[in-house]
Protein backbone atom coordinates (compact mmCIF):
# COMPACT_ATOMS: atom_id res chain seq x y z
CA UNK A 1 0.00 0.00 0.00
CA UNK A 2 1.37 3.45 -0.93
CA UNK A 3 2.10 5.76 2.15
CA UNK A 4 -1.40 8.08 2.62
CA UNK A 5 -0.87 11.24 0.67
CA UNK A 6 -1.93 15.05 0.93
CA UNK A 7 -2.70 14.99 -2.93
CA UNK A 8 -2.97 17.69 -4.96
CA UNK A 9 -2.29 20.72 -3.57
CA UNK A 10 -1.44 24.35 -3.99
CA UNK A 11 0.77 27.34 -3.38
CA UNK A 12 -1.12 30.87 -2.50
CA UNK A 13 0.47 34.06 -2.35
CA UNK A 14 0.31 36.90 -0.13
CA UNK A 15 1.22 40.42 -1.11
CA UNK A 16 2.03 43.01 1.89
CA UNK A 17 4.18 45.97 2.46
CA UNK A 18 2.80 47.93 0.50
CA UNK A 19 3.71 51.76 0.16
CA UNK A 20 4.01 53.63 2.59
CA UNK A 21 4.14 50.84 4.61
CA UNK A 22 7.30 48.96 3.05
CA UNK A 23 9.14 46.34 4.60
CA UNK A 24 12.56 47.80 6.47
CA UNK A 25 15.07 45.42 6.19
CA UNK A 26 18.52 44.99 8.28
CA UNK A 27 20.54 46.51 5.75
CA UNK A 28 17.99 49.52 6.35
CA UNK A 29 16.47 49.49 2.74
CA UNK A 30 12.72 49.23 2.41
CA UNK A 31 11.28 46.18 0.16
CA UNK A 32 7.80 47.11 -1.05
CA UNK A 33 5.20 44.98 -2.50
CA UNK A 34 6.56 42.07 -1.15
CA UNK A 35 5.35 38.70 -2.28
CA UNK A 36 4.86 35.31 0.01
CA UNK A 37 4.47 32.30 -1.70
CA UNK A 38 2.99 29.44 0.58
CA UNK A 39 1.17 26.06 1.43
CA UNK A 40 -1.09 24.80 3.55
CA UNK A 41 -1.78 21.27 4.73
CA UNK A 42 -4.26 19.84 7.02
CA UNK A 43 -7.41 21.93 8.69
CA UNK A 44 -6.84 24.40 11.61
CA UNK A 45 -8.59 23.91 14.79
CA UNK A 46 -11.20 26.42 16.31
CA UNK A 47 -8.91 27.61 18.80
CA UNK A 48 -6.04 28.10 16.17
CA UNK A 49 -3.99 26.10 18.57
CA UNK A 50 -2.88 23.12 15.93
CA UNK A 51 -0.11 25.89 13.42
CA UNK A 52 2.74 24.25 12.82
CA UNK A 53 5.18 26.40 10.56
CA UNK A 54 8.25 24.54 8.63
CA UNK A 55 11.09 26.40 6.30
CA UNK A 56 12.81 25.00 3.75
CA UNK A 57 16.42 24.58 2.76
CA UNK A 58 18.16 27.31 0.47
CA UNK A 59 17.28 25.94 -2.85
CA UNK A 60 13.72 24.51 -2.25
CA UNK A 61 10.38 25.92 -2.15
CA UNK A 62 6.90 26.72 -0.23
CA UNK A 63 6.19 22.98 -1.68
CA UNK A 64 6.76 20.92 0.77
CA UNK A 65 4.11 18.38 0.92
CA UNK A 66 1.28 16.56 -1.81
CA UNK A 67 1.55 16.66 -5.35
CA UNK A 68 0.95 19.73 -8.05
CA UNK A 69 -1.33 18.87 -10.22
CA UNK A 70 0.41 16.91 -13.13
CA UNK A 71 3.62 16.33 -11.09
CA UNK A 72 5.04 13.10 -10.79
CA UNK A 73 7.13 13.94 -7.98
CA UNK A 74 5.94 14.82 -3.98
CA UNK A 75 7.17 18.02 -2.19
CA UNK A 76 10.67 18.06 -0.90
CA UNK A 77 9.61 17.53 2.44
CA UNK A 78 6.43 14.75 1.92
CA UNK A 79 7.86 11.97 3.67
CA UNK A 80 7.63 14.36 6.60
CA UNK A 81 4.47 15.54 6.03
CA UNK A 82 0.79 14.09 5.61
CA UNK A 83 -1.66 12.21 6.86
CA UNK A 84 -0.45 9.85 9.40
CA UNK A 85 3.29 10.90 9.07
CA UNK A 86 5.67 12.53 11.16
CA UNK A 87 3.97 16.46 10.50
CA UNK A 88 0.66 14.36 11.12
CA UNK A 89 -1.92 16.33 8.72
CA UNK A 90 -4.75 14.80 10.32
CA UNK A 91 -3.77 16.28 13.40
CA UNK A 92 -1.70 19.83 12.80
CA UNK A 93 -2.61 23.15 10.51
CA UNK A 94 0.94 22.97 8.87
CA UNK A 95 2.22 26.33 6.61
CA UNK A 96 5.11 25.91 4.49
CA UNK A 97 6.22 29.39 2.68
CA UNK A 98 9.16 30.32 0.29
CA UNK A 99 11.73 33.07 1.49
CA UNK A 100 12.42 36.34 0.10
CA UNK A 101 14.98 36.54 -2.03
CA UNK A 102 14.23 32.96 -3.36
CA UNK A 103 13.20 32.33 -7.27
CA UNK A 104 10.12 30.29 -6.39
CA UNK A 105 7.07 32.40 -5.61
CA UNK A 106 8.53 34.68 -3.18
CA UNK A 107 9.91 38.02 -4.08
CA UNK A 108 13.36 38.30 -5.21
CA UNK A 109 15.67 39.44 -7.56
CA UNK A 110 13.62 37.58 -10.54
CA UNK A 111 10.91 39.93 -9.37
CA UNK A 112 9.16 42.58 -11.49
CA UNK A 113 10.72 45.68 -9.80
CA UNK A 114 7.80 48.05 -8.94
CA UNK A 115 9.80 51.21 -9.35
CA UNK A 116 10.96 49.87 -12.94
CA UNK A 117 9.10 47.53 -14.35
CA UNK A 118 11.79 45.12 -14.95
CA UNK A 119 13.26 42.60 -12.65
CA UNK A 120 15.30 43.94 -9.77
CA UNK A 121 18.84 41.90 -10.55
CA UNK A 122 21.25 42.97 -8.48
CA UNK A 123 18.67 46.46 -8.04
CA UNK A 124 17.42 43.73 -5.27
CA UNK A 125 18.12 44.71 -1.57
CA UNK A 126 20.23 42.17 0.71
CA UNK A 127 18.22 40.46 2.44
CA UNK A 128 19.05 38.68 5.72
CA UNK A 129 17.34 35.54 7.25
CA UNK A 130 16.02 37.79 9.96
CA UNK A 131 13.99 39.77 7.29
CA UNK A 132 12.59 36.32 5.77
CA UNK A 133 11.87 35.58 9.26
CA UNK A 134 9.64 39.24 9.40
CA UNK A 135 7.74 38.63 6.28
CA UNK A 136 6.90 35.29 7.38
CA UNK A 137 5.53 37.30 10.14
CA UNK A 138 3.50 39.20 7.82
CA UNK A 139 1.63 35.56 7.02
CA UNK A 140 1.43 34.41 10.33
CA UNK A 141 -0.76 37.56 11.47
CA UNK A 142 -2.66 37.09 8.18
CA UNK A 143 -3.94 33.92 9.10
CA UNK A 144 -4.80 35.21 12.22
CA UNK A 145 -2.19 32.56 14.22
CA UNK A 146 -1.02 34.23 17.77
CA UNK A 147 1.07 30.86 18.44
CA UNK A 148 2.69 28.09 16.60
CA UNK A 149 2.45 24.95 18.25
CA UNK A 150 6.31 24.74 17.01
CA UNK A 151 8.41 26.06 14.20
CA UNK A 152 10.64 23.63 12.58
CA UNK A 153 13.40 23.22 9.61
CA UNK A 154 16.89 21.93 8.59
CA UNK A 155 20.02 23.66 7.52
CA UNK A 156 18.77 26.99 6.46
CA UNK A 157 15.23 25.98 7.58
CA UNK A 158 16.66 25.43 10.78
CA UNK A 159 18.00 28.78 11.12
CA UNK A 160 14.62 30.71 10.39
CA UNK A 161 13.05 28.19 13.21
CA UNK A 162 15.27 29.81 15.42
CA UNK A 163 15.26 33.26 14.58
CA UNK A 164 11.48 32.60 15.22
CA UNK A 165 11.68 31.64 18.50
CA UNK A 166 14.41 34.23 19.06
CA UNK A 167 12.45 37.05 18.05
CA UNK A 168 8.96 36.40 18.36
CA UNK A 169 9.15 34.07 22.06
CA UNK A 170 5.20 35.03 22.48
CA UNK A 171 4.46 32.69 19.29
CA UNK A 172 6.70 30.08 19.34
CA UNK A 173 5.69 26.90 21.83
CA UNK A 174 8.61 25.04 20.13
CA UNK A 175 11.58 24.82 17.88
CA UNK A 176 12.25 21.66 15.92
CA UNK A 177 16.19 22.55 14.05
CA UNK A 178 17.53 19.92 12.31
CA UNK A 179 21.20 20.03 11.04
CA UNK A 180 21.26 23.51 11.24
CA UNK A 181 23.75 25.64 13.60
CA UNK A 182 23.43 28.98 15.18
CA UNK A 183 25.99 31.09 13.55
CA UNK A 184 27.70 30.51 10.19
CA UNK A 185 30.96 29.52 9.94
CA UNK A 186 34.10 30.63 7.94
CA UNK A 187 33.92 27.17 6.24
CA UNK A 188 30.46 27.59 5.23
CA UNK A 189 31.08 31.18 4.26
CA UNK A 190 34.31 29.80 2.38
CA UNK A 191 32.08 27.02 0.44
CA UNK A 192 29.37 29.70 -0.66
CA UNK A 193 31.65 31.95 -1.99
CA UNK A 194 33.51 30.16 -4.12
CA UNK A 195 29.39 29.21 -5.36
CA UNK A 196 28.97 32.91 -6.04
CA UNK A 197 32.57 33.19 -7.69
CA UNK A 198 31.47 30.48 -10.12
CA UNK A 199 28.56 32.62 -11.19
CA UNK A 200 29.93 35.91 -10.94
CA UNK A 201 32.95 34.44 -13.13
CA UNK A 202 30.62 33.25 -15.82
CA UNK A 203 30.39 35.80 -18.65
CA UNK A 204 26.77 35.07 -19.11
CA UNK A 205 25.76 36.70 -15.77
CA UNK A 206 26.46 40.48 -16.94
CA UNK A 207 26.45 41.63 -13.24
CA UNK A 208 23.33 39.98 -12.83
CA UNK A 209 21.45 41.33 -15.81
CA UNK A 210 20.81 38.57 -17.62
CA UNK A 211 16.99 38.12 -17.43
CA UNK A 212 15.76 37.89 -21.10
CA UNK A 213 18.88 36.65 -21.92
CA UNK A 214 21.24 33.59 -21.92
CA UNK A 215 21.54 32.51 -18.48
CA UNK A 216 24.68 32.00 -16.36
CA UNK A 217 24.34 28.13 -16.56
CA UNK A 218 28.05 27.42 -16.13
CA UNK A 219 28.47 28.87 -13.47
CA UNK A 220 25.12 28.31 -11.49
CA UNK A 221 25.93 24.50 -12.10
CA UNK A 222 29.44 25.05 -11.08
CA UNK A 223 28.06 26.54 -7.24
CA UNK A 224 25.76 23.37 -7.67
CA UNK A 225 28.31 20.85 -7.74
CA UNK A 226 30.32 22.64 -5.52
CA UNK A 227 27.10 22.88 -2.80
CA UNK A 228 26.41 19.00 -3.70
CA UNK A 229 29.81 17.93 -1.73
CA UNK A 230 29.12 19.37 0.56
CA UNK A 231 25.56 17.86 1.12
CA UNK A 232 26.99 14.44 0.79
CA UNK A 233 29.69 12.66 3.04
CA UNK A 234 33.10 11.22 1.93
CA UNK A 235 31.42 7.81 2.79
CA UNK A 236 28.21 8.19 1.56
CA UNK A 237 29.77 9.32 -2.00
CA UNK A 238 32.18 6.28 -2.09
CA UNK A 239 29.43 3.65 -1.14
CA UNK A 240 27.25 5.69 -4.14
CA UNK A 241 29.99 6.15 -6.63
CA UNK A 242 33.38 4.27 -5.68
CA UNK A 243 35.79 4.37 -8.28
CA UNK A 244 33.00 3.25 -11.01
CA UNK A 245 33.53 4.58 -14.34
CA UNK A 246 31.36 5.83 -16.72
CA UNK A 247 30.20 3.16 -19.74
CA UNK A 248 33.44 2.63 -20.12
CA UNK A 249 36.16 -0.09 -19.48
CA UNK A 250 39.37 1.73 -19.57
CA UNK A 251 40.84 5.37 -18.29
CA UNK A 252 40.13 7.83 -21.63
CA UNK A 253 43.40 10.07 -20.17
CA UNK A 254 41.64 12.90 -21.58
CA UNK A 255 39.57 15.45 -19.68
CA UNK A 256 36.54 13.61 -20.97
CA UNK A 257 34.61 12.62 -17.48
CA UNK A 258 35.70 9.32 -16.94
CA UNK A 259 34.16 8.83 -13.14
CA UNK A 260 30.70 8.11 -12.18
CA UNK A 261 30.79 10.92 -9.55
CA UNK A 262 32.13 13.62 -12.79
CA UNK A 263 28.68 12.61 -14.60
CA UNK A 264 26.55 12.72 -11.12
CA UNK A 265 28.09 16.49 -10.43
CA UNK A 266 27.36 17.58 -14.03
CA UNK A 267 24.07 15.67 -14.20
CA UNK A 268 22.44 17.68 -10.76
CA UNK A 269 24.69 21.03 -11.63
CA UNK A 270 22.87 20.73 -15.28
CA UNK A 271 19.29 19.82 -14.02
CA UNK A 272 19.44 22.48 -10.97
CA UNK A 273 20.05 25.74 -13.69
CA UNK A 274 16.70 24.58 -15.54
CA UNK A 275 15.02 25.43 -11.96
CA UNK A 276 16.78 28.10 -10.05
CA UNK A 277 17.59 31.45 -10.75
CA UNK A 278 21.70 31.87 -10.38
CA UNK A 279 20.83 35.99 -8.57
CA UNK A 280 18.95 34.23 -5.93
CA UNK A 281 21.61 31.86 -5.62
CA UNK A 282 23.97 34.99 -4.43
CA UNK A 283 21.35 36.39 -2.58
CA UNK A 284 20.30 33.63 -0.44
CA UNK A 285 24.32 32.31 0.16
CA UNK A 286 24.86 35.69 1.76
CA UNK A 287 21.71 35.78 3.60
CA UNK A 288 23.47 32.24 5.32
CA UNK A 289 26.69 34.58 5.55
CA UNK A 290 25.56 37.08 7.71
CA UNK A 291 23.95 34.67 10.16
CA UNK A 292 25.16 35.13 13.74
CA UNK A 293 22.38 34.07 16.41
CA UNK A 294 24.89 35.43 19.07
CA UNK A 295 24.47 38.98 20.29
CA UNK A 296 27.93 40.20 21.15
CA UNK A 297 29.75 36.85 20.49
CA UNK A 298 27.91 35.58 23.56
CA UNK A 299 25.29 32.54 22.52
CA UNK A 300 23.78 32.67 25.87
CA UNK A 301 22.44 35.91 25.96
CA UNK A 302 20.36 35.39 22.59
CA UNK A 303 18.73 32.69 24.18
CA UNK A 304 17.72 34.78 26.82
CA UNK A 305 13.86 35.76 26.15
CA UNK A 306 13.11 32.35 24.18
CA UNK A 307 10.20 30.57 26.03
CA UNK A 308 9.78 27.32 23.01
CA UNK A 309 10.49 24.10 24.04
CA UNK A 310 13.54 22.51 21.71
CA UNK A 311 14.08 19.13 19.59
CA UNK A 312 17.56 19.47 18.08
CA UNK A 313 18.76 17.03 15.88
CA UNK A 314 22.48 16.62 14.40
CA UNK A 315 23.70 13.99 12.22
CA UNK A 316 27.06 12.02 12.77
CA UNK A 317 28.45 12.87 9.45
CA UNK A 318 27.28 15.92 8.54
CA UNK A 319 30.25 17.58 7.80
CA UNK A 320 28.72 20.75 6.78
CA UNK A 321 26.87 21.28 9.75
CA UNK A 322 28.30 18.70 12.25
CA UNK A 323 27.06 17.81 15.21
CA UNK A 324 29.43 19.76 18.34
CA UNK A 325 27.17 22.94 16.52
CA UNK A 326 24.16 21.95 17.78
CA UNK A 327 25.52 20.65 20.56
CA UNK A 328 26.75 24.14 21.25
CA UNK A 329 23.19 25.24 20.67
CA UNK A 330 22.39 22.53 23.09
CA UNK A 331 24.77 23.76 26.12
CA UNK A 332 23.10 27.37 25.19
CA UNK A 333 19.60 26.24 25.64
CA UNK A 334 20.41 24.50 28.52
CA UNK A 335 22.25 27.42 30.38
CA UNK A 336 19.22 29.24 29.96
CA UNK A 337 16.91 26.66 31.70
CA UNK A 338 15.41 25.92 28.58
CA UNK A 339 13.45 22.46 27.92
CA UNK A 340 15.70 20.56 25.23
CA UNK A 341 15.94 17.24 23.41
CA UNK A 342 18.82 16.42 21.77
CA UNK A 343 19.54 13.85 19.34
CA UNK A 344 22.78 12.93 17.21
CA UNK A 345 21.22 10.65 14.35
CA UNK A 346 23.86 7.83 13.15
CA UNK A 347 24.40 8.28 9.72
CA UNK A 348 26.93 8.44 6.57
CA UNK A 349 24.72 10.63 4.41
CA UNK A 350 26.39 13.95 5.51
CA UNK A 351 24.07 17.23 5.45
CA UNK A 352 21.74 15.53 3.36
CA UNK A 353 20.97 13.22 5.94
CA UNK A 354 17.90 15.53 7.51
CA UNK A 355 16.09 14.60 3.87
CA UNK A 356 16.88 11.03 3.67
CA UNK A 357 16.93 9.59 7.93
CA UNK A 358 13.13 9.51 8.14
CA UNK A 359 12.19 6.58 10.51
CA UNK A 360 14.48 7.95 12.91
CA UNK A 361 13.24 11.83 12.58
CA UNK A 362 9.67 10.48 12.31
CA UNK A 363 9.65 8.45 15.80
CA UNK A 364 11.49 12.09 17.12
CA UNK A 365 9.23 14.70 15.55
CA UNK A 366 5.79 13.00 15.98
CA UNK A 367 6.56 11.67 19.79
CA UNK A 368 8.54 15.35 19.99
CA UNK A 369 4.95 17.28 18.62
CA UNK A 370 2.39 14.90 20.91
CA UNK A 371 4.11 15.97 23.56
CA UNK A 372 3.92 19.88 23.08
CA UNK A 373 0.12 19.53 22.00
CA UNK A 374 -0.49 17.77 25.11
CA UNK A 375 1.29 20.76 27.22
CA UNK A 376 -0.23 23.82 25.09
CA UNK A 377 -3.68 22.43 24.95
CA UNK B 1 -5.97 7.37 23.06
CA UNK B 2 -4.48 7.66 26.90
CA UNK B 3 -0.97 6.15 27.60
CA UNK B 4 -0.50 3.00 30.01
CA UNK B 5 0.76 4.45 32.78
CA UNK B 6 4.40 3.96 33.45
CA UNK B 7 5.08 1.41 36.03
CA UNK B 8 8.71 0.46 37.68
CA UNK B 9 9.69 -2.96 37.04
CA UNK B 10 12.84 -2.10 38.62
CA UNK B 11 13.22 -2.55 42.73
CA UNK B 12 16.31 -0.12 42.80
CA UNK B 13 13.90 2.42 41.11
CA UNK B 14 11.00 1.87 43.84
CA UNK B 15 13.43 2.92 46.79
CA UNK B 16 14.84 6.21 44.13
CA UNK B 17 11.37 7.31 44.11
CA UNK B 18 10.90 6.94 47.72
CA UNK B 19 13.50 9.49 48.43
CA UNK B 20 12.05 12.11 45.74
CA UNK B 21 9.25 14.30 46.78
CA UNK B 22 6.65 15.29 44.59
CA UNK B 23 6.98 18.73 42.47
CA UNK B 24 11.18 18.01 42.54
CA UNK B 25 12.99 18.61 39.22
CA UNK B 26 15.30 15.54 38.46
CA UNK B 27 18.48 14.94 36.28
CA UNK B 28 18.45 11.50 35.51
CA UNK B 29 22.08 10.69 34.05
CA UNK B 30 22.58 7.70 31.82
CA UNK B 31 18.70 7.33 31.93
CA UNK B 32 17.99 4.54 29.91
CA UNK B 33 15.02 3.81 27.84
CA UNK B 34 13.90 6.59 30.47
CA UNK B 35 11.51 4.42 32.83
CA UNK B 36 12.29 6.09 36.12
CA UNK B 37 11.75 9.65 34.31
CA UNK B 38 8.64 8.69 32.96
CA UNK B 39 7.43 7.18 36.57
CA UNK B 40 8.22 10.24 38.19
CA UNK B 41 6.59 12.87 35.98
CA UNK B 42 3.73 10.94 35.53
CA UNK B 43 3.80 9.70 39.58
CA UNK B 44 5.22 12.61 41.51
CA UNK B 45 4.63 15.66 39.14
CA UNK B 46 8.27 15.60 38.37
CA UNK B 47 9.67 18.33 35.93
CA UNK B 48 12.29 16.05 34.46
CA UNK B 49 15.39 15.28 32.10
CA UNK B 50 17.95 12.85 31.06
CA UNK B 51 20.98 12.54 29.31
CA UNK B 52 21.86 9.07 27.61
CA UNK B 53 24.44 7.71 25.26
CA UNK B 54 22.75 4.97 23.43
CA UNK B 55 20.80 6.01 20.52
CA UNK B 56 18.17 3.11 20.48
CA UNK B 57 17.27 4.02 24.19
CA UNK B 58 17.20 7.67 23.42
CA UNK B 59 14.07 6.98 20.75
CA UNK B 60 12.61 4.98 23.79
CA UNK B 61 12.58 8.07 26.11
CA UNK B 62 11.70 10.57 23.45
CA UNK B 63 8.47 8.14 22.84
CA UNK B 64 7.70 8.05 26.48
CA UNK B 65 7.49 11.86 26.37
CA UNK B 66 10.60 12.44 27.78
CA UNK B 67 12.87 15.44 27.21
CA UNK B 68 16.50 13.77 26.94
CA UNK B 69 19.88 14.51 25.82
CA UNK B 70 21.96 12.38 23.38
CA UNK B 71 25.01 12.37 25.11
CA UNK B 72 27.94 11.14 27.59
CA UNK B 73 27.38 11.43 31.86
CA UNK B 74 31.22 12.95 31.78
CA UNK B 75 30.63 16.19 29.61
CA UNK B 76 26.83 16.31 30.20
CA UNK B 77 26.82 18.26 33.46
CA UNK B 78 28.57 21.31 32.91
CA UNK B 79 25.72 22.35 30.44
CA UNK B 80 23.80 23.42 33.70
CA UNK B 81 23.54 26.20 35.84
CA UNK B 82 24.40 25.70 39.48
CA UNK B 83 21.95 24.11 41.93
CA UNK B 84 19.39 23.84 39.06
CA UNK B 85 17.89 20.49 40.06
CA UNK B 86 16.60 19.36 43.46
CA UNK B 87 18.18 16.00 42.53
CA UNK B 88 20.43 14.71 39.94
CA UNK B 89 20.28 10.84 39.81
CA UNK B 90 23.51 8.66 38.73
CA UNK B 91 22.40 5.40 39.01
CA UNK B 92 24.88 2.29 37.65
CA UNK B 93 26.33 4.81 35.35
CA UNK B 94 29.05 5.90 37.96
CA UNK B 95 31.05 2.88 37.42
CA UNK B 96 31.23 3.48 33.26
CA UNK B 97 32.45 7.23 33.74
CA UNK B 98 36.26 8.33 33.32
CA UNK B 99 36.04 10.84 35.97
CA UNK B 100 33.63 9.65 38.35
CA UNK B 101 35.14 11.73 40.88
CA UNK B 102 34.65 14.59 38.32
CA UNK B 103 31.12 14.06 37.74
CA UNK B 104 30.02 13.35 41.27
CA UNK B 105 30.98 16.42 42.19
CA UNK B 106 29.95 17.96 39.16
CA UNK B 107 26.42 16.60 40.10
CA UNK B 108 26.55 17.91 43.59
CA UNK B 109 26.94 21.43 41.77
CA UNK B 110 23.73 21.19 39.53
CA UNK B 111 21.52 19.32 41.91
CA UNK B 112 21.10 20.19 45.79
CA UNK B 113 20.96 16.48 46.11
CA UNK B 114 22.61 13.49 44.48
CA UNK B 115 21.28 9.86 44.38
CA UNK B 116 24.13 7.30 43.44
CA UNK B 117 23.33 3.22 42.19
CA UNK B 118 26.78 1.70 42.49
CA UNK B 119 27.05 -2.31 41.84
CA UNK B 120 29.03 -4.10 44.78
CA UNK B 121 32.23 -5.45 43.93
CA UNK B 122 32.82 -7.03 47.14
CA UNK B 123 29.59 -8.81 47.15
CA UNK B 124 30.38 -12.05 48.67
CA UNK B 125 29.51 -13.95 45.48
CA UNK B 126 32.77 -12.31 43.91
CA UNK B 127 34.70 -12.28 46.68
CA UNK B 128 33.95 -16.05 46.84
CA UNK B 129 35.01 -16.09 42.69
CA UNK B 130 38.20 -14.15 43.20
CA UNK B 131 38.99 -16.16 46.21
CA UNK B 132 38.13 -19.78 44.95
CA UNK B 133 38.27 -19.93 41.63
CA UNK B 134 41.09 -17.01 41.37
CA UNK B 135 38.92 -15.06 38.77
CA UNK B 136 37.77 -11.52 38.24
CA UNK B 137 34.06 -11.67 39.36
CA UNK B 138 30.92 -12.68 36.48
CA UNK B 139 27.56 -11.87 38.82
CA UNK B 140 24.09 -10.78 37.89
CA UNK B 141 25.29 -7.24 38.39
CA UNK B 142 28.71 -7.46 36.87
CA UNK B 143 27.69 -9.80 34.21
CA UNK B 144 30.51 -8.58 32.00
CA UNK B 145 34.43 -10.34 30.99
CA UNK B 146 36.98 -8.75 32.06
CA UNK B 147 37.50 -7.72 27.79
CA UNK B 148 34.30 -6.59 27.58
CA UNK B 149 33.14 -4.85 30.52
CA UNK B 150 31.78 -1.05 30.15
CA UNK B 151 32.74 -0.63 33.48
CA UNK B 152 35.91 0.99 34.40
CA UNK B 153 35.43 1.24 38.13
CA UNK B 154 35.23 -1.27 40.60
CA UNK B 155 33.92 -0.34 44.02
CA UNK B 156 32.70 -1.64 47.17
CA UNK B 157 29.93 0.08 49.24
CA UNK B 158 32.98 0.56 51.96
CA UNK B 159 35.42 2.24 48.93
CA UNK B 160 32.34 4.88 48.07
CA UNK B 161 32.17 5.65 52.03
CA UNK B 162 35.48 6.30 52.11
CA UNK B 163 35.33 8.92 49.30
CA UNK B 164 32.64 10.28 50.46
CA UNK B 165 34.63 11.12 53.83
CA UNK B 166 37.37 12.21 51.43
CA UNK B 167 35.21 14.53 49.45
CA UNK B 168 33.37 15.84 52.60
CA UNK B 169 29.99 14.74 51.48
CA UNK B 170 27.12 14.12 53.38
CA UNK B 171 25.75 10.71 52.74
CA UNK B 172 21.90 11.21 54.14
CA UNK B 173 20.16 7.91 52.65
CA UNK B 174 21.97 4.43 52.33
CA UNK B 175 19.95 1.52 51.04
CA UNK B 176 21.30 -1.93 50.24
CA UNK B 177 20.05 -3.96 47.86
CA UNK B 178 20.46 -7.80 46.97
CA UNK B 179 18.11 -9.50 44.06
CA UNK B 180 15.03 -7.62 44.56
CA UNK B 181 15.11 -7.24 48.58
CA UNK B 182 16.60 -5.04 50.86
CA UNK B 183 19.96 -5.89 52.92
CA UNK B 184 19.80 -4.71 56.27
CA UNK B 185 23.10 -6.38 57.90
CA UNK B 186 26.53 -6.64 56.60
CA UNK B 187 25.50 -4.38 52.96
CA UNK B 188 29.44 -4.76 51.80
CA UNK B 189 28.97 -8.25 51.61
CA UNK B 190 25.66 -9.17 51.62
CA UNK B 191 24.29 -6.34 48.96
CA UNK B 192 25.11 -6.17 45.54
CA UNK B 193 24.14 -2.75 45.09
CA UNK B 194 23.84 0.66 47.19
CA UNK B 195 22.16 3.26 46.77
CA UNK B 196 23.05 6.53 48.09
CA UNK B 197 21.64 9.79 49.22
CA UNK B 198 24.00 12.49 49.03
CA UNK B 199 24.17 16.23 49.86
CA UNK B 200 27.48 18.88 49.79
CA UNK B 201 27.01 22.11 51.71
Amino acid sequence: MPPKSLGIVQTQFLTFAHPPKEMILDSGLKLADITLAYETYGTINKDKSNAIFVFHSLTTDAHAAGFHAGDKKPGWWDDMIGPGKAFDTDKYFVISSNCIGSCKGSTGPISTNPKTGKPYGLNFPMVTINDMVRAQKYLIDHLGIKKLLSVAGGSMGGLQALLWAVNYPEYVSSVIAIATNTRQTAQQIAFHEVGRQAIMADPDWLNGDYYGKTIPARGLALARMIGHITYMSDQSMDEKFGRKLIAKEKFGYDFEQDFEVENYLKYRGDTFVQRFDANSYLYLSKSLDYFDLAKDGDLLKAFKNVKSNFLVIAFTSDWLYPAYQSKDMVRALKANDIDVSYVEINSSYGHDAFLVEIDEQSHLVSHFLKRIYKETT
Amino acid sequence: MSEPNPVLTRFDHKIIVEWIPANSRVLDLGCGDGELLAYLIAEKNVKGTGIEIDEEAIYKCIAKGLSISHGDVDSGLADYSTKRFDFVILNESLQEVLHPQKVILEALRVGKKVIVGIPNFCHWQARKQIFFQGRVPVTKELPHQWYDTPNLRFLSLKDFHKFCRQEKITIEGQRNISINKEIFVMPNLLARIGLFLLKKD
